[in-house]
C-alpha cells in the first residue's frame, strides 16, 4: 500500500452536533490525509451517518470547525458537493435504467462534459468489466457488480474524496475483495477514501480507522497500532472490546 | 422436521432456486450462508408458505407447506429480511397486533419473549419506525415469536448490523434453541457459520455444501497457506502473478493463499517472493475457514 501524503483533506475540530437535547456528534476531533483509506468504525446509531452528512456538506454542524476537501461546511457546501464523491449500500443507482443510461445521468449531475462522458465511459466500465454489459438494467444485475458500478460512477468526476457507506453489505466473498482492489487501485491515483464497514476483516485495509461510540471518537490509529494497544489479535476483538 | 425436496423456483425465466434439497433436524439450528442473490429469500419463503415452488415439495412436522399452509403458518414465525414492522405503531402495538393475530396474547406467551423483549421493553411507547437498528430486529425477533412457533425462520436478521450487536444477535438464538425451538437462518457473513449447528453454502440458487461448518472445514482437502509481508498491495498482486496459483486473496491483515495439487510448500513461497524483493515475509499453514472453501466452491463452480 502507498503511504498516505501528509496533507490534511478533511480536518474536523471541535465538532459537535445536536438534535435538541441529544448530542450525535460530541467534539470529534481528526483529519484525513491526502490518499488515504479512512476507516470510519462504530455501532449502529454511534452517529456515523450523522457525522458523514456534515462532511458532505448535506447537514450543518452545531459547532466546530471543519474543511473538507478545502472548503468550509458551513458556507462553501456547493464546492464540497463538486469536490466529493458519495456512494451507499442504500440507495446509489436507479434499477430501472440501463447501466449505460446511469452512467449518463450520474456523471451528467456531476458536471461531467458531456464529451469526455463519452470518451472515458468505455473504458471505465472496462474497468469494472461492466462493458458489455451496458444495455442491461441494473436490477438485473448481481449486487457485487452494482456496487462496482457505483464505484466508478461515484469516482468518475475524480473527486478528491470519495464516501462510501457500508458498500459491500451482503456482497459475496469475492465480489467484496474486488472491489476492495479497486479502491486500492483509486486511492493510488491520489483519491482519498473515507469508508463505514460492519466487515471487521475489511477494518484491516484501512491506512487508519477511528471507532465511534455514543457520539464520541473513542480510538483512532492504524490498525496495527491499535490492535497492540488493545492487546487484541484482529479488529473484530478489537471492536468487541471498545464499543461493549 | 423440514424436508425439502428439489425445490426449483424461476422468476420470468432466471433460476432463483435450481433443484434444491435439505433436511432440518428438529431443535437444530441451520444457517445458510450465501451472498445477496444466491436465492435464500426465495427458499425462505416457500418455507413459509408465502411463495409457491415451481416444482418439488417441502414438509414441515409432516405437513405439506403448499396444502397445509394454515397449519404451516401457526407453526412458524418467520422474520423477513426486510423490516416489515408497522412503522408508525409503537413497540408495543406492534407487538399486540401480531399476538392477537394469532389469537393469543403478550402475557400469555411472554416466557417465550422475555430475553428479547426485556431489551427494548423500556422503549415500548415508542414508534418503531424511531428504533435504531439493533432495536428494530430486537422487535422483529419478538413479534416473530409472540405465537410460540416450533419453527423459526429468520431472513438475514443481521445484514447491515454492526458486529457487537450481531454478536448479541446469536446469543439470543442460543437461550431461544435451548428450548427447543427450530431455527432456519440466513445470513451472507461466512463467520456467523460457526455459530450454527449445521450449515448449507448456497450460491446461484444450488447448495454448494451442506455439514457441520466444523465437518465442513476437516474435510476440505486443500492446504491453505496465510502471507504475509511490508507492501500487502504488490504482494497479492505477485502471488496472483505466480502460475502455481490458485486462490490469493485479502483476509484482514494478511492473504490467504492456495495453490493448484498443493505442488508447493512455504519454502517454495518464500523463496519467490524474496526473488521479487518483498520484505519482512511470513507465511504459515492454517486452518482454512468457511469463506476460504465458499471462495474455492464458487470458483470451481464458475470454472465448470
Amino acid at each position: 500500500m502507498k503511504e498516505a501524503e501528509d496533507i490534511p483533506v478533511i480536518s474536523v475540530k471541535n465538532m459537535y452536533k445536536k438534535f435538541g437535547n441529544f448530542i450525535a456528534n460530541d467534539n470529534l476531533n481528526f483529519h484525513v490525509k491526502k490518499g488515504e483509506i479512512f476507516g470510519f468504525l462504530g455501532a449502529n446509531g454511534a452517529g456515523k451517518t450523522t457525522a458523514i452528512k456534515v462532511l458532505c456538506g448535506l447537514s450543518k454542524p452545531t459547532s466546530g470547525t471543519i474543511n473538507v476537501a478545502g472548503y468550509d461546511v458551513y458556507t462553501q457546501t456547493e464546492e464540497i458537493k463538486r469536490n466529493i464523491g458519495y456512494m451507499s449500500q442504500k440507495f446509489s443507482l436507479y434499477e430501472d435504467l440501463t447501466v449505460e443510461e446511469n452512467f449518463r445521468f450520474f456523471t451528467g449531475i456531476y458536471r461531467v462534459h458531456r464529451k469526455e462522458i463519452k470518451l472515458r465511459m468505455k473504458s471505465s466500465l472496462n474497468e469494472a468489466g461492466l462493458w458489455e454489459f451496458r444495455k442491461r438494467l441494473v436490477s438485473s444485475l448481481p449486487l457485487g457488480w452494482k456496487q462496482k458500478l457505483a464505484f466508478s460512477l461515484a469516482t468518475f468526476h475524480k473527486p478528491r474524496i470519495v464516501f462510501l457507506d457500508e458498500p459491500t453489505s451482503g456482497v459475496d466473498p469475492i465480489a467484496r475483495r474486488s472491489f476492495w482492489e479497486q479502491i486500492y487501485k483509486a486511492t493510488q491515483n491520489g483519491t482519498t477514501v473515507f469508508v463505514t464497514t460492519h466487515y471487521m476483516d475489511e477494518a484491516e485495509y484501512c491506512n487508519r480507522v477511528s471507532v465511534m461510540e455514543q457520539g464520541k471518537i473513542v480510538a483512532l490509529d492504524n490498525p496495527s497500532e491499535l490492535k497492540k494497544q488493545y492487546n487484541v489479535n484482529n479488529m473484530f476483538d478489537l471492536f468487541l472490546k471498545i464499543v461493549r | 422436521m423440514i424436508d425439502a425436496n428439489s425445490i426449483s423456483k424461476q422468476y420470468n425465466g432466471t433460476a432463483a432456486l435450481k433443484n434444491i434439497s435439505f433436511q432440518v433436524e428438529e431443535g437444530e439450528l441451520f444457517g445458510f450462508i450465501g451472498p445477496d442473490g444466491a436465492g435464500k429469500s426465495s427458499l425462505f419463503r416457500i418455507l413459509t408458505s408465502l411463495l409457491l415452488p415451481d416444482s418439488g415439495q417441502v414438509k414441515i412436522f409432516g405437513f405439506n407447506v403448499v396444502d397445509d399452509y394454515k397449519h404451516i403458518r401457526k407453526i412458524t414465525g418467520y422474520m423477513p429480511g426486510r423490516f416489515s414492522l408497522y412503522s408508525d405503531l409503537s413497540v408495543e402495538e406492534n407487538l399486540e397486533f401480531f399476538a392477537t393475530v394469532f389469537g393469543t396474547t403478550i402475557k400469555e406467551n411472554y416466557h417465550i419473549i422475555r430475553n428479547v423483549y426485556n431489551q427494548i421493553e423500556p422503549f415500548k411507547k415508542r414508534r418503531a419506525g424511531k428504533l435504531s437498528g439493533g432495536m428494530k430486529q430486537k422487535l422483529a425477533l419478538s413479534c416473530a415469536l409472540i405465537h410460540n412457533p416450533k419453527l423459526l425462520v429468520l431472513d438475514e436478521p443481521t445484514t447491515g448490523v454492526d458486529a457487537v450487536s450481531r454478536k448479541e444477535f446469536w446469543e439470543l438464538l442460543k437461550d431461544l434453541k435451548k428450548n427447543g425451538i427450530t431455527i432456519v437462518i440466513s445470513t451472507p457473513y461466512m463467520d456467523e457459520a460457526q455459530l450454527c449447528d449445521r450449515v448449507a453454502l448456497i450460491q446461484h440458487g444450488e447448495i454448494l455444501s451442506v455439514d457441520k461448518p466444523g465437518n465442513i472445514i476437516r474435510n476440505y482437502n486443500r492446504v491453505v497457506y496465510s502471507v504475509k509481508a511490508d507492501n500487502m498491495y504488490e504482494l497479492l498482486k505477485d502471488l496472483r502473478g505466480f502460475p502455481e496459483t490458485l486462490h490469493a486473496y485479502a483476509f484482514g491483515d494478511v492473504i490467504h493463499y492456495t495453490c493448484k495439487n498443493d505442488s508447493l510448500d512455504a519454502e517454495n513461497i518464500v523463496l519467490y517472493l524474496e526473488n521479487k524483493q518483498h520484505s519482512s515475509i511470513e507465511v504459515n499453514i492454517i486452518t482454512p475457514d468457511i469463506e476460504d472453501i465458499f471462495i474455492d466452491l464458487m470458483q470451481s463452480k464458475n470454472n465448470q
